[in-house]
């Protein structure tokens, strides 16, 4: 074997790096899901009785569907039965007041991840609401926003002190029954995150959330809700990690974004969570409904996403575009190595007047990995000249690996505008040896070809997110520098 | 400085190479010229570490070290340093990024201090300038968009930043109109010296003439079949190549 394809195969069977696991008290479900089960996750939260009834419906309906086959992954059939439903980190009775009562070995965790809380709050700016498991157990800066009438709390709050906001928003993006496991994920969601930005208001701030799964057999089923009043602007940032083991777990989480008129949200997610071994044993089925409305005139949603693990990833941020004149952006980078899957993209469905959609998406498969590009491109006969452009780049390290684009295009009326442009490449032995030949060494090379490959998509990500996606790549590909 | 014995290399099956020798000592510009498919380029390849090239014979070495064993990124460190026939494209790698990784790479390797992102522009300035390339290409990903001239003068660029022992020209001169090969010899000769010697692969005579060498070797069917001075390169301009052949042919007749 050649010494590069040495190098390229050392670096496709790069370690996982976050696999530790937290040993927490945590308070737990038996495995398995009833009704039952789904009233004690609403009475264990104190919820409102509405939102119990809309649990149980969810769940009837998802007793009546199939789980989706359509996707290009496979993976053994799951059991839903011996999956829990609900664990939280045992807390003192009326949960945390400030980082000083978080149990301090969490706090250690959350460290290793790179967020030390304390820091972020003094230092970055950057508002953290931690999801460890299913129960928030830090919120940060939560005072500062509240001046300005921002709401940032996790979802189990909101409904209890913002009932009607999250009543009138919940499910109205993405329904109950929108999907098999958006259906799951409304009866048994446990917590997640409710973001609302008062008219006009400009969030001063990046607002942040890390999930990280740490108990085992442990599903996560977080939900979070953003809603842009009128004239605001709010950026969200998404980081997730799990602890490295061999059963399989999943996620399958709901966010639903709502941008009402002259609003913006941009939406960044880094998604590293355990990718399963060199076989394919262990990893996250990270199986994601995101979906974002820009309801009012003017309005705009952009998705980013860096997606460097999971051993099955299906996910599709999308933007339903209403007012006149909104915008929906998607914004990705897929990396599967190993043996992981991901079928990932995107739906923008054009309804009002000169809509309009950028898609860009960069797949690298590496090692076993299987990459697909899955998009939509919907434009409704009354969406009058709306405009969609898609760019979709693969790019292959290895030969046994796999690039795959599923374009999807519906038009409606002869005023749509909309341009794609694919492309394939190998990551070329010229430019490796290229970079060689100036004293890089191929890791740095590779490292380096790839980051420049998804530039594109890097540069919609806030500044200190852009480094971490760097160096999350950095460390996928290039196995430990120095 | 770089001693090359008896190399035999083969390329999918096939001898392309069947018995070099070379001597170049420091200070010293060999150029290397012969009609297409001669082995030119491949030697070029062979001594930068090119992956595909089967050694089936021969030594080389460079600086009292085994080149052959040298992986390329060591052999660069080193000092070997390749502008190549085909600059490759990098995109989205901004050319300055670039090449100030390469530089502390080697400075790394030579226990220097890397320099940082403001000590490097300045360097990287006064380096373009003296090539008179346009300060844009600094900030352009690497070859991208580049025309033929601007790829062969930002190799030249490289070269004049990272200073190695051994520059290695492979055919520099091809695709370059009048004015720039002019730019480019310049540069070549602002880092003639001393302590750096160049081995200079052409197919034509015309690059000769800005950068004179010391040594003019004839490679044909993978074996040099006459050195000279620069007055050989002349002679070639003047007779071809095929009045060498016979001669060789009579001197050394084909078992």
């Amino acid at each position: 074997m050649s010494t590069e394809t040495d190098e390229l195969q050392k670096l496709a069977d790069e370690e996982y790096k976050y696999g530790f696991v937290t040993d927490i008290e945590s308070e737990a479900l038996p495995p398995g899901l009833s009704e039952d089960v789904i009233r004690l996750i609403s009475s264990k939260k104190r919820e409102p009785e509405w939102m119990l009834e809309w649990r149980l419906k969810a769940y009837h309906q998802w007793m009546k569907m199939k789980e989706p086959d359509w996707a290009f992954v496979t993976y053994p059939k799951i059991d839903y039965q011996d999956i829990v439903y609900y664990s939280a980190p045992k807390s003192k009775s009326d949960g945390p007041q400030s980082l000083d009562e978080i149990d301090p070995e969490l706090l250690e965790t959350y460290k290793k991840l790179g967020i030390p809380l304390e820091e972020q709050e003094v230092l970055a700016g950057v508002a953290v609401d931690a999801v460890f498991d299913s129960v928030s157990v830090a919120t940060t800066f939560r005072e500062k926003l509240g001046e300005q009438g921002i709401i940032f709390c996790p979802m189990s709050e909101a409904l209890q002190e913002h009932p009607d906001l999250v009543r009138k928003y919940l499910g109205s993006v993405v329904p109950y029954s929108d999907n098999f496991f958006a259906a799951l994920n409304s009866a048994v969601f446990s917590d997640g995150s409710f973001c609302y930005i008062p008219k006009g208001v400009r969030c001063p701030m990046e607002l942040s959330t890390y999930f990280r799964i740490n108990a085992a057999k442990t599903g996560q089923f977080e939900r979070t809700l953003i809603v842009a009043d009128e004239g605001s602007y709010v950026s969200y940032l998404e980081g997730c990690t799990a602890p490295m083991r061999d059963e399989n777990q999943l996620h399958a989480a709901v966010v639903e974004l709502v941008a009402l008129k002259d609003a913006t949200i941009k939406y960044s997610t880094i998604q590293n969570w355990y990718p399963g071994d060199d076989e394919g044993v262990g990893g996250i089925y990270n199986f994601v409904t995101k979906r974002g409305k820009c309801l009012g005139a003017n309005s705009r949603i952009s998705w980013t996403q860096v997606e460097t693990g999971s051993a099955i990833t299906w996910k599709y941020p999308s933007c339903i575009l209403i007012g006149d004149n909104s915008k929906g952006e998607f914004y990705s980078v897929a990396l599967t190595k190993k043996r992981q899957q991901a079928d990932t993209g995107t739906k923008m469905i054009h309804i009002g007047k000169n809509t309009r959609s950028n898609i860009v998406s960069k797949g690298i498969s590496a090692g076993h990995g299987q990459n697909t590009y899955r998009g939509l491109g919907k434009i409704n006969k009354n969406a009058k000249n709306a405009r969609n452009y898609t760019q979709c780049d693969s790019m292959l390290i290895g030969s046994e690996c796999g690039a795959h684009t599923f374009p999807y295009i519906e038009i409606g009326n002869s005023t749509a505008h909309m341009e794609h442009e694919a492309s394939t490449s190998k990551i070329g032995e010229d430019q490796i040896f290229y970079c060689q030949q100036r004293g890089l060494s191929a890791e740095d090379a590779v490292s380096m070809i790839v980051n420049g490959f998804c530039k594109e998509v890097f540069k919609e990500l806030p500044m200190e997110f852009a480094v971490e996606a760097q160096k999350l790549l950095a460390v996928n590909l290039e196995g430990s520098v120095g | 400085m770089l001693e090359i014995r008896n190399l035999h290399v083969s390329a999918e099956g096939k001898e392309i190479l069947r018995g070099i020798d070379l001597k170049v000592n420091p200070g010293e510009v060999h150029s290397i010229m012969g009609p297409n498919g001669s082995g030119k380029s491949t030697l070029a390849h062979v001594l930068s570490g090119r992956e595909g090239y089967e050694i089936t014979a021969g030594e080389v070495d460079f600086k009292g070290q085994d080149l052959l064993d040298m992986k390329p990124e060591e052999r660069a460190r080193e000092g070997v340093f390749l502008a190549f026939q085909y600059p490759v494209e990098i995109p989205g790698v901004n050319n300055t990024y670039f090449l100030r990784a390469a530089l502390n790479a080697i400075r790394r390797h030579r226990g220097e201090e890397e320099l940082d992102a403001m000590e490097f522009l300045r360097l990287a300035r006064s380096k373009a300038k003296l090539l008179k390339m346009d300060q844009s290409l600094l900030s352009r990903p690497v070859n991208e968009g580049f025309s033929g001239g601007e790829k062969k003068r930002n190799e030249i660029f490289q070269m004049s930043i990272l200073e190695p022992t051994l520059g290695i020209l492979d055919e520099t001169d091809s695709g370059l109109d009048i004015d720039a090969l002019k730019i480019v010899s310049e540069g070549v000769n602002a880092l003639r010296s001393p302590e750096r010697a160049f081995v200079i692969v052409t197919h034509y005579q015309r690059l000769l003439e800005y950068i004179v060498p010391d040594f003019v070797h004839v490679l044909d069917r993978g074996r040099i079949v006459k050195s000279g001075d620069k007055t050989l390169a002349l002679e070639l301009e003047k007779r071809g190549y095929s009045w060498l052949r016979e001669e060789a042919g009579e001197a050394q007749p084909v078992a």
